[in-house]
């Protein structure tokens, strides 16, 4: 896997593009009309809460499922044109560690070679690296059966990576996992990335597109609600401000007075100042407090998080924990 | 690139010989029930010829039933737990994956059968067959391994979870004793004795025990091999389609 020289097939800078994609289960509307872009080399996560669509989409985009309407292309090839030129190009691991739990965890990986044009002198490589990769080399004649939910996941994705797929869909990988198996995985996934590779990643966890995601989706009853990077996300929203704290109540007062549409919180002596967070708004701030010659004794700025974007777009919270 | 149906073929093997419940159904059970009829019930059914001579024939049938259970499982399993999906997702033979569970499923029968009949040897079974007939034997175990396998692939994909696809199997377990494979269906009672001399497995017993006995007939065969074509052909066309349609 490392190493080796990434030649891309001349395409467009989008891996996966996806226009008016719509997909209805006899007359109940999955997907109401999804429009994509992820440049090739990025992460991008669709988040969303269970039941909005993510997996459908994944099944979508990875053949499994056709579209009732739109046209998908990942890798540059359409996806109803030529199937088979995407499934080549792309790899999946979905909600579920599919491993096959009669076999070895080398033995698993021996069979995604052995269905791969990789070559058997290449293949006995790939295995052992993949192995070592993901630490799996002392569990590697043990049944799949045996292995904790972290292991399995982890030969789940080294199965996928096998034929070096340029594309990787990953349908909440770290679903059901402990907070250090979750680590590692985002940590495995930092470094897919760092290597060229394309990840379509979904997720109900807030913190997880955060971390990862140079673009994220918000998919809400089958519909985007709103698509940027974690950050343009969060500043969509009202409530950004900047909390000041004071020494005393007197120099509380004279900056509530100073400062326009500010609230004052006098039991914690704190000033909190909307604004977009920009560093323009907060050097007139800092000009006015200057100006009636009060000094705060702590700064902070404080964004909203991932959860307060959800609520504020689609009115109903993400139900994370309601599992 | 290897041909993917081998490589298919070759993992459900492993299933196979790392699943001893599926060897025991499989293999020992249709030997067990053998002893049980031509042993301990054996004196007591008046056929005819001797008791192992009638009923070796209709326990064959009854191996290739009790192998299938553990086809739909492991189909089933294949299905529920992704690694369908896995594969269809990567540039694979989309018939490679059922492929492999029918033809194992037909290897796992014909064993089965190997031993039942080396069995029924050991306990006097006493066939007048020339080696036109047991090729013809042959011909139509393979055909009914085949037949039943594609269905029972396709009951497989159609169940929900791995325990009801095992359910779905039972009538094909139970279906041989209301054949003429125990006992000739004209000693059964009203209403079953219709429904034995009717149902598909009864032409094919009975081909089987005709080839068996060096009297071959012609209209059991005929009304076998329609049947075995008729299973082979739904079974097979029900399982391409729940493998496309299920995701």
């Amino acid at each position: 896997m490392t190493g080796r020289a990434v030649t891309v097939v001349p395409m467009t800078s989008s891996a996966i593009a996806v226009s008016g994609l719509r997909k209805s289960y006899k007359d109940k509307v999955v997907l109401d009309g999804i429009d994509l872009d992820v440049p090739a080399g990025t992460i991008f996560s669709l988040l969303g809460p269970n039941g909005a669509g993510k997996t459908t989409t994944v099944n979508v985009l990875t053949t499994l499922t056709s579209a009732d309407a739109g046209t998908i292309r990942i890798a540059g090839h359409d996806i109803a044109a030529s199937p088979r030129e995407v499934r080549r190009a792309i790899g999946v691991t979905g909600q579920f560690a599919a491993v096959d739990e009669l076999l070895t965890g080398r033995e698993n990986l021996q069979l995604m070679v052995d269905l791969s044009p990789v070559s058997t002198k290449d293949g006995k490589r790939i295995v052992g690296d993949l192995l070592e990769r993901f630490e799996l080399t002392e569990a590697a004649g043990k049944p799949a059966s045996t292995y904790s939910g972290g292991m399995r996941r982890k030969l789940d994705l080294a199965m996928t990576l096998v034929g070096s797929p340029r594309i990787i869909f990953l349908d909440e990988p770290t679903t059901g996992l402990d907070p250090r198996s979750r680590r590692t995985m985002w940590s495995i996934i930092r470094d897919l990335v760092a290597g060229g590779v394309t990840i379509f990643l979904t997720t109900q966890y807030l913190e997880e597109a955060d971390q990862l995601a140079d673009s994220i989706a918000v998919l809400d009853q089958g519909r985007i609600v709103a698509q940027g990077t974690a950050a343009e996300l969060k500043r969509q929203i009202p409530g950004t401000h900047v909390r000041l704290r004071f020494a005393s109540e007197a120099e509380l007062d004279t900056a509530a007075r100073a400062v326009a549409g500010s609230t004052k919180d006098t039991e914690a002596l704190t000033l909190r100042v909307p604004g977009d967070g920009g560093t323009r708004s907060l050097r007139a701030l800092l000009d006015r407090l200057d100006e009636h010659s009060v000094s705060a004794e702590e700064f902070s700025v404080h964004t909203p998080d991932l959860d307060d974007v959800f609520l504020a777009l689609t009115g109903h919270a993400t139900e994370v924990t309601a599992k | 690139m290897k041909a993917s149906s081998l490589v298919m073929l070759r993992r459900n093997f492993k299933h196979v010989t790392r699943n001893p419940t599926s060897v025991f159904n499989a293999v020992l059970m249709p030997i067990v029930i053998m002893f049980m009829f031509v042993y301990m019930l054996g004196d007591a059914f008046s056929v005819g010829v001797d008791y192992i001579d009638y009923a070796t024939p209709g326990l064959m049938l009854l191996a290739v039933c009790y192998g299938l259970g553990g086809t739909a499982t492991s189909v089933n399993s294949d299905m529920t737990k992704g690694i369908i999906n896995r594969f269809k997702v990567m540039d694979v033979s989309r018939g490679a994956v059922l492929t492999g569970h029918v033809v194992s499923s037909v290897v796992t029968n014909l064993v089965a059968i190997v031993a039942l009949v080396g069995v029924a040897f050991a306990l006097g079974f006493s066939p007048k067959a020339g080696f036109l007939d047991w090729l013809g034997v042959a011909g139509m175990v393979v055909l009914l391994a085949t037949a039943a396998g594609w269905f029972t692939v396709a009951l497989g994909l159609f169940a929900k979870s791995p325990e009801t696809a095992g359910m779905a199997a039972v009538p094909l377990v139970m279906l041989p004793f209301f054949s003429s494979a125990i006992v000739p269906a004209e000693k059964m009672g009203p209403g079953v004795r219709q429904f034995a001399e009717y149902q598909p497995f009864t032409p094919i017993i009975e081909t089987m025990r005709g080839l068996l006995n060096g009297t071959p007939s012609s209209s059991d065969t005929i009304t076998a091999v329609a049947w075995c074509a008729v299973i082979a052909i739904v079974g097979y066309l029900w399982a391409r389609s729940l493998f496309t349609k299920r995701a």
